[in-house]
């Protein structure tokens, strides 16, 4: 039998990038963070930034914290593929302290998964030294503070891997 | 066509304190931009990541709506990442002002030709996408009595420019640099914005 007690909410990583002070949520949706979408549109201290490609998401943040606002990028595993010559210029070669949450598609919590998405994306940031926390329950949320004050000491990108949410 | 230090050098005339986000020849270190600028600290060229000249502008136009940011982009470039039109007209910033350097090559590789070049319509690009005001000049005369007008809309404005291909084709490991790193830039714009964060 399935429980709901031990998932993640979204109004628990809400609460997070309010704690944070977060200002901004550059994203393209995916099904995994798909109810978080929902909440964040009736948040009104977070704006939000939807973009036509993933790519363009660590622009726009990198913009934005040059002008002296705190943004996250939100975005699917398939969307980090997809972002590699920004992460590279716009996010590691410029020290940009840089949230990346991302949506783990394909995650079955270490089990086999016929999803490449999900096989490639953590031997992938690892390869660019960017390091990553998991999030799969509301307990995990916590684990944003730990990457944003990461991101803010190292000055660079941390990644958020989201394993899937569940609805309020 | 305009002349790619003539079409900077208008521009910079105008900034006052606007930020502006050079890319490609409009950051070329001997006829663009930088060669002319009065206000270096407000210049975030783009070198790395082509095509997101736009969207980090962008970004620095919401974040400083009291501001204006200009952005002087390639025409390769915003090919590369044409959706950026879309994203800035939904995301409507009234200090955003889009300049296209339309040469029709790619300059900075030595000048192939752009895939379409000769049936573009930047323009109707622009309109479709949902700028408020797209503006275009294709000779110094027209540019320089019609800027005031194009930077007095209300954004986000597209300004489309056909400049003239000034191909570089000295071999890249020889050409030369600006003494401004990219490093440099990201530190100087916040400064000077007084945005330093974290
Ligand atoms: C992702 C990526 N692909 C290809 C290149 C190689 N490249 C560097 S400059 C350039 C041409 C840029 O053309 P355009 O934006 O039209 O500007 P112009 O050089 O004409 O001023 C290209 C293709 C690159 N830097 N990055």
């Amino acid at each position: 039998m399935t429980t709901y007690d031990s998932v993640l909410h979204p109004p628990a990583i809400i609460a997070e990038l309010k704690k944070n002070n977060i200002t901004h949520v550059v994203w393209l949706p995916d099904s995994e963070t798909n109810f978080m979408y929902q909440l964040l549109n009736d948040e009104d201290s977070l704006d939000l930034v939807p973009v036509c490609r993933e790519g363009e998401t660590m622009a726009i943040a990198a913009g934005l914290w040059v002008g002296g606002k705190k943004p996250v990028v939100l975005i699917q595993n398939t969307g980090i593929f997809e972002s590699g010559d920004s992460i590279r210029g716009l996010g590691l070669d410029i020290n940009q302290p840089l949230v990346m949450l991302i949506g783990y598609r394909g995650w079955t919590r270490r089990g086999p998964t016929p999803d490449s998405a999900a096989r490639f994306i953590e031997p992938i940031l690892h390869t660019w030294g960017i390091n990553c926390y998991l999030i799969e329950t509301d307990d995990d949320a916590d684990r944003i503070s730990i990457a944003c004050e990461e991101a803010e000491r190292t000055q660079k990108p941390v990644g958020v891997l989201v394993g899937t949410e569940f609805g309020v | 066509m305009i002349n790619n230090t003539d079409a900077v050098k208008l521009i910079d005339s105008k900034r006052t304190d606007s930020v502006i986000v050079p890319t490609m020849n409009a950051n070329n270190v001997g006829f663009g931009l930088p060669s002319v600028t009065s206000n270096q600290d407000l210049d975030l060229p783009l070198s790395g990541a082509m095509g997101k000249a736009s969207n980090l502008g962008l970004g620095i136009a919401l974040a400083q709506p009291d501001r204006k940011v200009m952005v002087l982009d390639g025409d390769g470039s915003l090919l590369m990442n044409l959706g950026t039109m879309v994203t800035s007209a939904n995301k409507a910033p009234t200090n955003f002002y889009h300049f296209l350097f339309n040469n029709k090559v790619y300059a900075v590789t030595g000048g192939q030709p752009i895939p379409g070049s000769d049936c573009q319509d930047w323009e109707g690009m622009a309109k479709a996408a949902g700028y408020a005001a797209v503006f275009s000049y294709d000779n110094l005369e027209d540019f320089t009595t019609g800027i005031d007008e194009a930077l007095a809309a209300t954004g986000p404005v597209f300004i489309h420019l056909s400049v003239e291909p000034q191909v570089e084709n000295t071999p890249v490991q020889f050409r030369q640099r600006s003494p401004r790193t990219v490093k440099m830039a990201f530190d100087e714009v916040p400064a000077a914005l007084g945005a330093r964060s974290g």
